[in-house]
């Protein structure tokens, strides 16, 4: 059942409005705010507004204005675009109140130009989520890079415009030199860029030129650099310079998922599982993404930067999705789908955790965080259930994804995938446990007085929203059944 | 009145009313001595302009191919030369783009030019009427008038008003344009040998032998291809912009430019159709090779003003592009991208010249680090450089878009190159954006931008976006005409 209305419009105009508001209210700190994190409510209020109707089967389209036939500026609003467009809007808030109390405390420079550039970010993943077609997407896509371009050079200093540089380079450069082409192959091939409503049939007819089809699919793959696929990743350690709160909501949600988003939608609505199984193409990603999954992890292990680690950490999660996708059965891609929530809220708190030990502690090694968690214990207590997420421990929510992953992979009786699932649980394991293990079991080999009578956490805006991310992967562990449902509603 | 004219539906000449009133405000400004009083009179003059050219835009009639608006009459009889006049969905859209851009043109100048402003107003004047003239000429004799008439303002405009190496650069921007004039000429006068007339549409579509089409096409290539500039011609532009007046340079890049692209389009393709698809693949090669030269060339520079220069041969070439692949997708692109190149170059020489009123350095390094400075003028040249690199949502896109989803049609291997350029494109704008807003750390006394400023950037902004998100409107204009002339093509071809 498809449904003709401007509804889709709704969350990217509030976040418009919201960048305005951001904007023209510069020079009042807290008037400021105060419309980021109303602007971050209502934005999410409005994406929820939408979700009764999904839920029931249906389908929200909308076409604002025709560029060529077959090309629109259209939107759509699914299953799977409410999972993107939830988990970001849904963050933002909680990524609204940390940014005060993290902003404050380090007494940021221009903080204007960070809450309309942060605003204008989220309002391109909303876009992402909510467009009907290749160029609504690629429109919206490019709007997150170039926003989240001052973000990762926020400081101004070398390493932040090294980093930036490094950042705009392998994403404007990627979309430029593979998305675009890919994207008028697709049109030239197909006549139109709409997504299908069906994720079997994909809009490419039967009988297209197969070394055609696998070239537009390579350049896809290689175009949507936000997802961090090896060897196109490396921009993602580097964007690591933003201050915490960019690496945390865009870099573990907004941005990259934008990335894997795109390309999940790519492969179920424009290509199909139906062309993707009898090319063999899915298998090929599927093996393809296996390898970032596992050297990902192993670069990981080596890093004692924090947020490094969490930034390999991501490079390797992320494929997870793609892999999950790529198996093209209901678990696998159920089990890819809602690693985008479930990655997002564990990754997130893991990114929120380590801004907060920068603000109280000024500490970035890890190896300097021998019995942080005893003045620290609600942060890295949270930070050890969001781990644990990570690793796929039950009953926190990344076991929901590894068992469906898992699930995927027997279905189609495929050993190597199964292999290399369990594989980089015992890496995942091998690069988180160790952390929760230096901040409450080595306070002894610190040189620092850390004691529990001696608590001293970041401030409240900041420990309350990465609290509550922890307890949401718990509760999203125990109660998965909501999303699974939902993404049920694409087969 | 010939078959191909549609009566002027108004009770007055409308086109000559649109070509004239530049050249009155011309003769009325003759009179005045006080240069406020001059510079009001020109501005009002082409807001005049501007305004009955609305009502052309107003009564066009969408779904005609012809020439609407026809006005005609004799002129000189014993060489059966007439003045005739008459528009359709591409002139059209040329009229307006002119006429559009002339007041915020003369707007801009406000403060920058304080000598001769008399002789000034008087040149920008003339070459409005003669720019208009061009795109409305039916007659192949009242054309090369207009064509010709441009040539002396803009010369003197680079020689008294411009930069330090004037003398230079205005001399080869002479040089270089009229000798492409000389080979004009040769084709028009052959072409009336044969058909006894110098009514450009009665020349259209005829099948010339194709030895005849060959030197025709020739002659007209290598004047246009000076004009546009395409490659190996491009290099009085470069020389051009830098010395030119900011007014001169965007009445260059948004208007004359265009005029070797148009020509292609009116021209070669509707009078020697074999020809020009003979010479396409030449063509195509020559515009990518513009497209990524240019785009490489712009890497280097340290200039604004010599990079946005350099950019616009990179965005000709895209429209050369578009036209030789004979597709109505590649039509429309090249269109768009007419239109886009001279709102947006134009607006960015624009932005170029108000930093330079204030710092009086054209070098990257000497106006970096405007982002804390001057925040207004950081948006426009933040969205005006965007859209120089075909970001999407920017006019520029569309228009890109078109042409290589034409250019992926016709050859992958072609549409591929042209992404190079496109790459490349996005690493010169991006480098130059982020130098302009964060290069420099230290505080300087930079004025932001002006209400008068503002007042003429914002519509070019406005435009932008517009035709980024809701292109339909601009092309529905120009849909009949051109997919009239890919029809008449295809009919050639086979």
């Amino acid at each position: 059942m498809v449904t003709q209305s401007a509804l889709p419009l709704l969350p990217i105009g509030i976040v418009f409005i919201t960048a305005i508001l951001i904007m023209v209210n510069r020079s009042n700190p807290n008037i400021r705010e105060f419309w980021s994190v109303l602007g971050s409510m209502l934005t999410f209020g409005s994406v929820a507004f939408m979700v009764p109707t999904v839920w029931h089967g249906g389908t929200i389209t909308y076409t604002l204005s025709t560029i060529a036939p077959g090309i629109s500026l259209n939107f759509r609003v699914d299953a799977l675009s409410l999972i993107f467009g939830f988990i970001s809007s849904f963050l933002w808030i909680f990524a609204s109140f940390y940014n005060i109390g993290y902003m404050r405390t380090l007494k940021e420079h221009a903080q204007s130009r960070y809450y309309t550039c942060f605003a204008a970010a989220i309002l391109g993943a909303q876009g992402v989520s909510f467009s009907g077609g290749l160029f609504t997407l690629y429109l919206f896509y490019e709007v997150i890079s170039i926003f989240t371009y001052p973000l990762v050079g926020h400081h101004q200093d070398e390493e932040g415009y090294a980093g930036a540089k490094k950042y705009i380079v392998y994403l404007v450069g990627t979309s430029k030199g593979f998305l675009l082409p890919a994207v008028i192959l697709t049109y030239v091939m197909t006549g139109t860029l709409d997504f299908a409503d069906n994720i079997q049939t994909g809009i490419f007819p039967r009988g297209s030129s197969n070394l055609w089809v696998s070239i537009t699919y390579a350049l896809f793959i290689a175009g949507f650099a936000k997802a961090a696929i090896m060897p196109l990743h490396n921009w993602l350690p580097s964007a690591m310079v933003a201050p915490t709160p960019v690496s945390a909501l865009l870099h573990a949600v907004a941005v990259v998922k934008a990335g894997v988003f795109s390309i999940s939608r790519v492969m179920l609505s424009t290509f199909g599982t139906g062309i993707l199984q009898d090319s063999g193409l899915g298998l090929v990603t599927a093996y393809f993404v296996s390898f970032t999954i596992l050297v990902g992890s192993i670069v990981a292990l080596t890093k004692d930067d924090l947020k490094a680690r969490l930034a390999y950490s991501t490079v390797s999660q992320l494929s997870y999705i793609i892999l999950g996708v790529a198996l093209l059965d209901n678990s696998g891609i159920v089990g890819g789908l809602i690693h985008i929530i479930n990655h997002g809220f564990s990754k997130i708190t893991l990114f929120f955790c380590a801004g907060a030990i920068f603000v109280a502690h000024n500490k970035r090694k890890i190896s300097d965080m021998k019995g942080i968690g005893y003045a620290m214990p609600f942060t890295m207590g949270a930070f050890a259930l969001a781990s644990l997420s990570m690793i796929g421990v039950p009953p926190v929510a990344g076991f929901v994804t590894k068992w469906y992953l898992l699930n995927g992979a027997l279905e189609i009786n495929n050993i190597i995938i199964v292999s290399v699932l369990m594989l980089s649980s015992l890496l995942n394991a091998g690069y988180f446990v160790p952390i929760t293990i230096t901040a409450f079991f080595q306070g002894k080999g610190s040189k620092e007085p850390w004691s529990p009578r001696d608590i001293k956490e970041a401030p409240p805006t900041m420990v309350v929203p990465l609290v509550i991310t922890a307890l949401i992967s718990l509760f999203l562990g125990f109660y998965p059944d909501f999303f699974v449902r939902l993404i049920g509603n694409l087969f | 009145m010939p078959s191909y004219l549609i009566m002027n539906p108004f009770g007055f000449p409308i086109l000559t009313t649109t070509i004239f009133l530049p050249l009155v405000g011309a003769l009325v400004i003759l009179f005045l001595r006080n240069d406020r009083a001059i510079k009001i009179t020109a501005f009002i003059a082409s807001l005049f302009a501007l305004g009955v050219s609305l009502l052309l835009f107003a009564r066009f009639d969408y779904s005609s191919a012809l020439f609407q608006f026809g006005e005609m009459t004799s002129w000189i009889a014993s060489y059966n030369i007439n003045y005739i006049l008459g528009v359709d969905g591409i002139s059209v859209m040329l009229v307006m783009l002119t006429t559009i851009i002339s007041p915020f043109a003369i707007l801009s100048t406000w403060n920058a030019i304080q000598i001769r402003v008399k002789e000034f107003m008087i040149s920008i004047l003339i070459m409005e009427t003669a720019m208009i003239g061009v795109f409305c000429s039916l007659d192949f004799v009242l054309f090369y008038f207009f064509w010709e008439a441009m040539l002396i303002p803009m010369y003197l405009l680079i020689a008294v008003w411009g930069g330090p190496n004037k003398d230079y650069a205005s001399l080869k921007f002479f040089i270089y344009t009229l000798s492409g004039s000389v080979f004009l000429l040769v084709a028009i006068i052959a072409l009336y040998l044969v058909n006894g007339t110098f009514s450009i549409p009665e020349a259209m579509f005829k099948g010339y032998s194709f030895q005849f089409q060959f030197w025709i096409f020739l002659a007209f290539g290598i004047a246009f291809a000076i004009k546009v500039p395409m490659f190996p011609f491009h290099t009085w532009l470069p020389a051009a912009h830098t010395e030119a007046p900011t007014v001169g340079s965007v009445f260059l890049a948004s208007i004359l430019l265009k005029m070797g692209t148009y020509g292609f389009i009116r021209f070669c393709l509707s009078i020697v159709p074999q020809a020009s698809f003979y010479f396409a693949p030449l063509m195509i090669i020559l515009a990518l090779i513009g497209i990524i030269y240019g785009g490489l060339v712009c890497l280097g520079q340290t200039d604004m003003k010599k990079l946005v220069a350099y950019s616009s041969v990179a965005h000709m070439g895209f429209v050369i592009l578009g036209i030789f692949t004979f597709s109505l997708y590649g039509f429309v692109g090249a269109m768009l991208q007419m239109l886009n190149h001279g709102v947006t170059t134009g607006g960015l020489f624009l932005l170029v010249g108000m930093v330079y009123e204030r710092t009086h350095s054209r070098q990257i390094y000497d106006n970096a680090g405007l982002g804390k400075i001057t925040p207004v003028y950081m948006f426009f040249f933040g969205l005006f450089s965007v859209s120089a690199f075909a970001f999407p949502g920017t006019n520029s896109f569309v228009g890109e878009l078109y042409v290589l989803i034409a250019a992926f049609l016709t050859n992958r291997i072609v549409g591929f190159f042209a992404i190079i350029g496109a790459v490349v494109a996005a690493a010169y704008m991006l480098n130059l954006l982020k130098k302009i807003a964060w290069g420099r750390e230290d505080k300087r006394d930079i004025q932001d931008v002006s209400l008068r400023e503002f007042i003429y950037m914002l519509p070019l902004a406005v435009f932008v976006l517009w035709v980024g998100l809701f292109p339909r409107p601009f092309i529905n204009v120009m849909e009949t005409t051109l997919v009239n002339l890919a029809m008449q093509l295809e009919k050639v071809s086979h």
